[in-house]
């Protein structure tokens, strides 16, 4: 039975200090007079509170829902009634209250109706996985990942090592070992559960050997099953997930991936022994084995705490003098956080509390210059030069930092254990972890922004070319008319300088339209940066920027206008009624009414824009508006086209007139574009399926004929001109 | 009760900068010893001399620099800073070389590069450079060791005090180390078979023991962890092969063997407490054996063809040059990637 054992690089032999709390047995802590109850105790989604204040409540019953998939509920750890659903102090670094439910037990202890079952194979594994969700089972060993998450293995992948983590590398720390001594038949049979969820082809129980009981605990239990006792050499951190791992497996789990990537799934004994209870009992996770130890702890050793028990009543429960109080760690001496707060409630994922005097533990001195002795480097797990890390970091170099694989450092404490200069490194290392967080957040929200900005640049830069062409055609439309207007003086009466005065008008209406397009579009962007500035926006110089500029042009066009129009007005006294020819003009009105109606559409559609940004009510109403205005606009469009399309063809053919190989070229166009439509109207008719009609090939075939006749007429005059 | 707001790790093992730089004292003793033992008291003048001058030094500036003198003193650097020089001065030396060498080495070479951890060249080496550069006839006038043709003696105290201190010439006293003799007689046989000086047991008279000495010292040092093999391994092995080369393939009468070379000069010296000096030195494990053999390809290369009779402290000065580029370049392979960085370069 002697399997291969890998190791890995540097790791560290700090003192074990374990005796002090593993030659008694595990001890149940006591109901304390209140529970304070985290509804989040795990990594994820906290879980919604589904009682109320002042409800009844029974052990084991629910008391915060889960939400979402990575999430997990919360349980009545006893009898008793809701007191207060708020926040309290919890056990976080950054020292933040969270949302907790705290409970009056009422002695009576009494359990919600439950019940577990023996041959779990029958039920399927879904059912299985939804109790352990149900039971609220957690990683008990470090950060309180939800264990249905890791359970469930994506039928493509194959699961082939399953490992129970019972390294337990962190001094002092003995909960796991008293587990197994104690309790190893229910931690086996957990672990079986799991096995049998994951299928692996072979199950693995990772132990230090300096817990020789522990080992020969569970190498009894796990007599006659697959499950192999793998005694591993003591070293920290033996127990780091990816260096368990490594030294069962060899295997690396790479970086940022996870150990199902490599075809391993880990569990700690805790855990394992949770999912028992949960499945063959029917219990959910509400009690946990918390070591006790520390100078400053008269009765050391190993405690079933109820989730919730408020950590200054239970350090009175083991004889911790609150005078001699110095320092509270939450977790080992390498890892753990320092509590600050007595009321701060036991959770899930609470192995330890280590309570030390000044002696055992005196205070850190002030840290030395760095003299890159390397020791750090020789002891780190993952390869990492910290040295390196923390001058970068120090520096604030955070891209370089980066670049050596910050991200990889799991913050083990070996390096800063070693450090002779006293320079607390994983310090460092977190507070450039948090800063790089933060820069990529800020970039990504950047980018955002930035993605957002450009799209509506594209889009007002494609409105705006489309204003342009629409611009230039009309430009062209005028410009034909003129021409139509100078080619037939005689058509009309009025006098030379009177299609003068219509271009003049012409030019003046274009100026006004401008002018207060320009104005508008001023004012608009004046309440943008109104609303913006409301919203505290981020955009605001940019959008004060463009207000500036939009006043500068609308103040231009207006004094345009108004030169334009003094000017005119000089003009009009010499000629009377000049504008009347333009009323009389009904192209040149459609053609207004035709810019009028469009502008409203435009101005309808920013509006709607602008309130959908600032995320205004009238929404729908504003859509609706802008519907209406676009098919008034359009429609006054169709009636300008039109107008103007008869108007050439009259144009057309009174040029024809003066012209017959002209008149001739004019009907083969003439044809040219009917047999165009023709066949359109077959290929739409076609393509939507509407059948294709024979009125409407017929129709192709009579315009392909017309076209054929016109090329001939054409052919003959050109043929007589020569 | 005030409860303590430390972050993780809440404990240390036991020891500090300044523990560490006293075994680094602790291991010169051997060395030292055999120094005296072959020279007199030259070099305990020297280094009760180098270190006065160094304290006094680094108290002035850590003054000026405002910062906590005692906290820094503690540390111990500003002393084998002062040990490492005054072992590199002959003992030969007036009171004034030491004075020059150590100033220059704390004020300069440590300080005005911003301190300890920031000097980017050993100032040890860089003094002795100087000091070597600027008066080569002091830096070079060595004693013959004591028992050499069973006529020569040790100065004795008054003597040592003497030459330190009364401007007494040491020239009457003064004879050529093994690594003179052979750069002045190469190529003549007769003259370096017959030449005392280079025949000790194993290699160059008396200094074969004084490098025996601080290879003790040496292995002192890695097994107490002060060290790591990878520099020393690398630059012995680097000064091994190549004196070997040389010797038995191309020319002996040219060419001496590797165990002259190896115990020299301050080979023992450099290689176990100049070239580790962490602060200086490439810090990654391939990076390290990489600096040592250049170290030690350097030293052989300026020791055969170079100027000068011995050349550790220009190869160590030279390597501090190249020691950030070999570290950006000697990268180790993190945990779950499957390359090592190279460079500025992201592997994967
Ligand atoms: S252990 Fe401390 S002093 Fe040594 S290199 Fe690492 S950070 Fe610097
Ligand atoms: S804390 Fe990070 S850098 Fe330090 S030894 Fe652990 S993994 Fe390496």
């Amino acid at each position: 039975m002697s399997r291969h054992i890998w190791d890995f690089h540097g790791g560290i032999h700090p003192p074990e200090n374990k005796k002090q709390s593993s030659e008694t047995s595990i001890r149940w802590a006591g109901l304390p007079e209140r529970l304070v109850v985290p509804v989040q105790q795990h990594i994820g989604a906290p879980a919604k509170p589904c009682v109320n204040v002042g409800d009844p409540v029974l052990k084991g019953q629910k008391l915060a829902e889960a939400a979402g998939f990575v999430s997990l509920p919360v349980h009545a750890p006893t009898s008793g009634t809701v007191a207060a659903i708020e926040l309290r102090p919890i056990q976080h670094p950054s020292g933040m209250d969270a949302l907790c439910v705290e409970i009056t037990p009422d002695g009576q202890d009494e359990w919600i109706e439950h019940q577990g079952v023996g041959d779990y194979e029958t039920l399927g594994k879904q059912e299985i996985l939804n109790r352990i969700r149900d039971a609220g089972i957690a990683g008990m060993g470090g950060a309180g990942f939800p264990s249905v998450v890791k359970l469930g293995v994506k039928p493509d992948q194959k699961i082939k090592t399953l490992i129970l983590n019972a390294v337990e590398c962190e001094p002092y720390i003995t909960a796991d070992d008293r587990l197994m001594r104690e309790r190893a038949d229910e931690i086996v049979q957990g672990l079986q559960i799991v096995a049998w969820l994951i299928e692996p082809e072979e199950i693995l129980i990772g132990i230090e050997d300096n817990k020789p009981h522990a080992i020969a605990a569970m190498q009894k239990a796990t007599a006659g099953t697959q499950c192999e006792v793998v005694v591993v050499p003591t070293k920290y951190p033996s127990g780091g997930e990816k260096q368990l791992i490594h030294l069962l497996t060899g295997k690396e789990v790479r970086s940022g991936g996870i150990p199902a990537d490599v075809g391993v799934v880990c569990h700690n004994t805790g855990t394992a022994y949770a999912i028992k209870r949960a499945i063959m009992d029917g219990e959910p996770l509400i009690s946990r084995i918390t070591t006790l130890t520390g100078d400053c702890v008269a009765e050391k050793g190993n405690y079933e705490v109820l989730m919730g028990t408020p950590v200054g009543w239970l350090l009175q429960q083991a004889g911790v003098k609150a005078t001699d109080l110095h320092r509270l760690i939450m977790g080992g001496p390498m890892m753990g956080f320092a509590v600050h707060n007595m009321a701060v409630p036991v959770v899930k994922t609470t192995n330890c509390l280590l309570v030390p005097n000044s002696k055992e533990f005196p205070d850190p001195v002030p840290e030395q210059p760095c003299i890159r002795c390397g020791s750090c480097a020789q002891v780190c797990p993952v390869n990492l030069l910290p040295q390196q890390l923390y001058w970068f970091a120090k520096t604030k170099e955070f891209d370089k930092a980066a670049h050596f694989n910050l991200a990889d450092c799991i913050e083990c404490g070996a390096c800063s254990y070693v450090c002779p200069s006293n320079i607390p490194l994983v310090q460092y290392y977190r507070f450039a972890k948090g800063e790089i967080r933060t820069q990529q957040q800020e970039q990504a929200k950047a980018d955002h922004a930035r993605q957002r900005f450009e799209a509506r640049q594209a889009r007002l830069a494609r409105e705006e070319e489309e204003k342009e062409r629409k611009r230039q055609e009309r430009a062209k439309a005028a410009a034909a008319k003129q021409a139509e207007k100078k080619a037939a003086p005689a058509a009309k009466a009025a006098p030379a300088s009177a299609a003068g005065a219509v271009d003049e008008a012409d030019a003046l209406a274009k100026l006004q339209t401008a002018a207060a397009s320009t104005m508008k579009r001023y004012k608009e962007a004046q309440k943008a940066l109104l609303t913006a500035e409301k919203n505290g926006s981020e955009h605001l110089e940019a959008l004060q920027k463009k207000v500036e500029q939009l006043k500068a042009k609308a103040d231009a066009a207006k004094e345009a206008f108004t030169t334009a129009k003094n000017a005119q007005g000089q003009t009009a006294d010499a000629k009377p009624k000049p504008a009347a020819a333009s009323k009389d003009d009904p192209f040149a009105a459609l053609k207004q009414a035709s810019a009028e109606d469009f502008a409203a559409y435009k101005e309808a559609e920013k509006a709607l824009a602008a309130a959908e940004a600032s995320g205004a009510e009238d929404v729908a109403a504003l859509q609706q508006r802008v519907t209406e205005l676009k098919a008034r606009s359009d429609a006054s469009k169709a009636a300008m086209k039109e107008a103007r399309a008869r108007e050439k063809e009259q144009i057309q053919a009174k040029n024809a007139a003066a012209d017959p190989v002209k008149a001739a070229k004019l009907e083969v166009a003439k044809q040219q574009v009917l047999l165009k439509k023709a066949s359109k109207a077959l290929q739409a008719a076609k393509d939507s399926d509407a059948g294709a009609d024979d009125a409407l090939e017929s129709n192709v075939k009579a315009a392909e004929q017309a076209l054929e006749a016109a090329e001939h007429a054409l052919k003959k005059i050109e043929e007589e001109q020569a | 009760m005030a409860l303590l707001s430390v972050t993780s790790p809440h404990i240390h093992k036991p020891g500090n900068t300044g523990g560490f730089m006293r075994q680094v004292l602790y291991a010169t003793v051997p060395g030292l010893f055999m120094l005296t033992y072959f020279f007199g008291f030259g070099t305990l003048i020297n280094i009760a001399l180098a270190v006065g001058i160094a304290l006094v030094c680094e108290t002035l500036i850590l003054k000026l620099r405002n910062k906590p003198v005692a906290f820094y003193l503690n540390d111990y650097s500003a002393v084998v800073t002062a040990v490492l020089l005054a072992l590199a001065i002959p003992p030969t030396a007036p009171w004034w070389l030491t004075l020059i060498g150590t100033t220059f080495a704390i004020v300069v070479a440590k300080h005005l590069y911003g301190g300890l951890g920031m000097n980017p060249f050993n100032p040890a080496m860089v003094g002795y450079v100087l000091l070597l550069i600027s008066f080569p006839k002091e830096m070079t006038t060595w004693l013959p060791a004591a028992g050499l043709d069973n006529t020569v003696t040790a100065p004795g105290i008054p003597d040592s005090l003497g030459m330190a201190f009364l401007g007494m010439n040491p020239d009457a006293l003064s004879g050529a180390t093994p690594l003179d003799a052979f750069k002045t007689y190469a190529g003549q046989p007769e003259v370096l078979d017959s030449n005392s000086i280079l025949h000790g047991v194993f290699a160059g008279f008396g200094w074969e023991w004084v490098n025996v000495g601080f290879l003790l010292g040496g292995a002192y040092l890695l097994w107490r962890k002060i060290i790591t093999w990878h520099i020393p391994a690398g630059m012995l092995l680097a000064l091994f092969l190549l004196s070997g080369f040389f010797n038995t393939a191309v020319d002996a009468d040219n060419y001496p063997g590797f165990l002259h070379h190896l115990l020299s000069g301050g080979t023992m010296l450099g290689a176990f407490f100049i070239a580790t000096d962490p602060v200086t030195a490439a810090t990654s494990n391939r990076g390290k054996i990489l600096y040592g053999v250049l170290i030690g390809v350097l030293t052989y290369v300026i020791r055969t063809w170079g100027g000068y009779p011995d050349a550790v402290a220009f190869s160590v000065l030279l390597m501090n040059l190249a020691a950030p580029t070999l570290d950006y370049y000697t990268q180790p392979r993190t945990y779950g990637h499957r390359k090592p960085n190279k460079g500025l370069a992201k592997s994967d």
